[in-house]
């Protein structure tokens, strides 16, 4: 497949300012919206079935079966909610943030259609408390929709900004936290479409999943699902980042090569050095080995290597990159974003770390390897939600696919690379709130 | 009524229900007082209809709220392996030593309080650093001198 983007969801960004009205409309925006609400909500829910789209925020989950879990009006008469999951954290994706900052008319677009399928009449857009400037562009977007009640309907839509807390991605603790509460998960089930926020039949939805529904109205859904590969159907926003030429976000066709996504669209690996590894769908998924990147970026190939595309952020890491330390700043991450509901996630993540910090240092002895693959086995499937899971999975990859590595650190009493490497001694924020302690 | 009361209020109408208004309460709470006090605690309390417990017990889940003074600048600079794969470190470091301050310290006048941050959401613009909580990209070590320049001109 050639490394060209596809622009979808990114469409007319490169000849227009698609965050005015005006522009958006030019280019026929909002026409979408206006079909749809002349079809009946089932069927808009079967149009995007009919599409394959699955969720773009990370689980993958089919949109279109998702929206159909939602009892109907006459089944539960209490308000139904349409949430955007806005609060991208995950490290290595940037592509929401892009989404709402280039095209909010078709986001917002994306989230009136939603309405339309649910019958609901209360969009929140929950947006990462970080994120200032996209909330600035949607503020101005919202602005101008609200002048025009031709396109806006009956709907309200209220932009909820966050305050920092990556565990807030995760559907629940989202509606935890818009509900006014600490941002910690909830048991499931039962599920937001049954029970959401405020105990209502709640869809929460991602920025791109939303952003991608114009389209696939306009053009019909089973012209979309021509698009990409077999169970990952039409575009994806990459953020590609770390060692390459040309980090960014592109829009590709689901199914592009992930070689093609790092070589082509992201300019290969400067200075002239080795790809050692990519992670290929944000901290949260397993990690590739540099050459392992003759894959399909798509869900079922990267499943054959036992990894995802997630919220398909591409980091790619040089042969510079020590994997201890690379471990160390995950774990750091998932440590500091534990909410701290679950014991073993919230335990167990410090501990990863401290073990981490001992096998750098050279104090570790062998087993701790072995301690360190335990700790992540008890963090496993023991926790209401993913974070804690993501970092163990994560981390133990490394060590699975650098055990060399991680045994030179032993033998060698140290780090191989020391200074060399560009993730040495990086001060992480858990590392301010409370320094790591070393078990004697 | 004072007019942050006013403004919880007027907050409070966009929701079905008022706890939804807590964090944006907050917020407003933090930017009058400079951080969240006892008393800003009480007063965002008084206009959500609760107490400064609860108001407390939801402000510390969050990094963005600050239950302790900070300085009237914030500068963070995102340390996650894309940023740091950049060169993020380096960039601390050189705000350390320009500010005359270790991270997560304020300097001595309570201008500038300095700290690490997780993934900012701009791993393709690297290294990013949020100075008042607006994002500048592709920042090298050698633009922290004139980023804190700016700062203490006041700009």
């Amino acid at each position: 497949m050639a490394t060209e983007p596809r622009l979808i969801v990114m469409a007319g960004t490169e000849e227009s300012d698609l965050t005015r009205l005006a522009e958006y409309e030019a280019i026929g925006g909002y026409r979408a919206l206006q079909k749809a609400r002349g079809l009946t909500p089932q069927a808009v829910i079967d149009e995007v079935i009919a599409s394959e789209l699955r969720g773009r925020g990370g689980a993958f989950f089919p949109t279109g079966r998702k929206w159909a879990f939602v009892p109907k009006p006459d089944q539960n008469p209490n308000p139904h909610y349409v949430v955007v999951n806005a609060d991208e954290s995950e490290p290595g994706s940037f592509k929401d943030n892009e989404i709402m900052a280039r095209v909010p008319h078709r986001f917002f677009e994306g989230c009136l259609i939603a309405a339309h399928a649910i019958e609901s009449k209360n969009v929140f857009v929950y947006i990462r408390g970080e994120y200032t400037g996209p909330h600035e562009i949607l503020l101005g977007a919202l602005k101008e929709l609200e002048a025009r009640p031709d396109l806006r309907g009956d709907v309200t839509i209220v932009l909820h900004r966050g305050a920092g807390a990556y565990i807030c991605g995760e559907e629940t603790a989202l509606l935890e936290s818009l509900e006014g509460k600490r941002g910690q998960p909830r048991t499931k089930p039962p599920f937001p479409a049954i029970q959401g926020l405020y105990a209502s039949p709640t869809v929460v939805n991602n920025v791109e999943t939303l952003a991608t529904l114009p389209p696939i109205i306009e053009m019909g859904g089973a012209e979309y699902a021509k698009l990409g590969v077999p169970d990952s159907r039409g575009t994806r926003l990459v953020s590609i980042s770390g060692h390459v030429e040309r980090p960014g976000n592109y829009e590709i066709e689901n199914g592009t090569s992930l070689r093609d996504l790092i070589y082509g669209l992201g300019g290969g690996i400067p200075g002239g050095r080795a790809l050692k590894a990519v992670i290929p769908g944000g901290s949260s998924t397993v990690i590739l080995k540099g050459d392992e990147i003759d894959v399909g970026y798509d869900f079922n190939s990267l499943l054959k290597l036992n990894t995802a595309m997630g919220s398909a952020g591409v980091v790619a890491l040089d042969d510079s990159c020590c994997m201890v330390q690379l471990g160390i700043r995950i774990s750091e991450f998932y440590e500091h974003e534990s909410c701290g509901k679950c014991t073993p996630c919230r335990e167990g993540t410090r501990w990863m770390t401290q073990i981490l910090r001992r096998l750098e240092s050279g104090e570790a002895v062998q087993s701790e390897l072995d301690l360190l693959l335990d700790v992540c086995d008890r963090i496993n499937g023991k926790c209401l939600c993913p974070l804690g899971e993501t970092a163990a999975v994560a981390v133990a990859s490394y060590v699975e696919k650098f055990r060399a590595e991680f045994i030179a650190h032993v033998d060698q009493g140290g780090c191989p690379f020391g200074e060399s490497s560009p993730l040495h001694d990086v001060l992480a924020p858990v590392a301010v709130h409370a320094p790591a302690t070393v078990p004697a | 009524m004072s007019t942050y009361d006013d403004a919880v209020q007027e907050i409070k109408a966009r929701y079905p229900d008022w706890r939804s208004a807590a964090l944006p309460a907050l917020r407003l709470a933090q930017e009058q007082h400079g951080y969240l006090s006892p008393e800003a605690l009480r007063e965002c309390a008084e206009a959500l209809g609760t107490t400064p417990a609860f108001c407390e017990a939801v402000a510390s889940f969050y990094d963005m709220l600050h239950l302790a003074p900070i300085g009237r600048h914030m500068v963070e600079v995102c340390t996650n392996v894309s940023c740091a794969l950049a060169g993020a470190q380096q960039v601390l470091e050189n705000f350390e030593q320009e500010l005359g301050i270790r991270a997560g310290e304020t300097t001595e006048d309570g201008e500038v309080t300095l700290r690490p941050i997780e993934c900012l959401g701009g791993c393709g613009w690297a290294t990013v650093v949020s100075v008042d909580h607006h994002y500048r990209t592709h920042v090298k070590p050698e633009d922290v001198p004139a980023i804190v320049q700016e700062l203490r001109n006041g700009d």
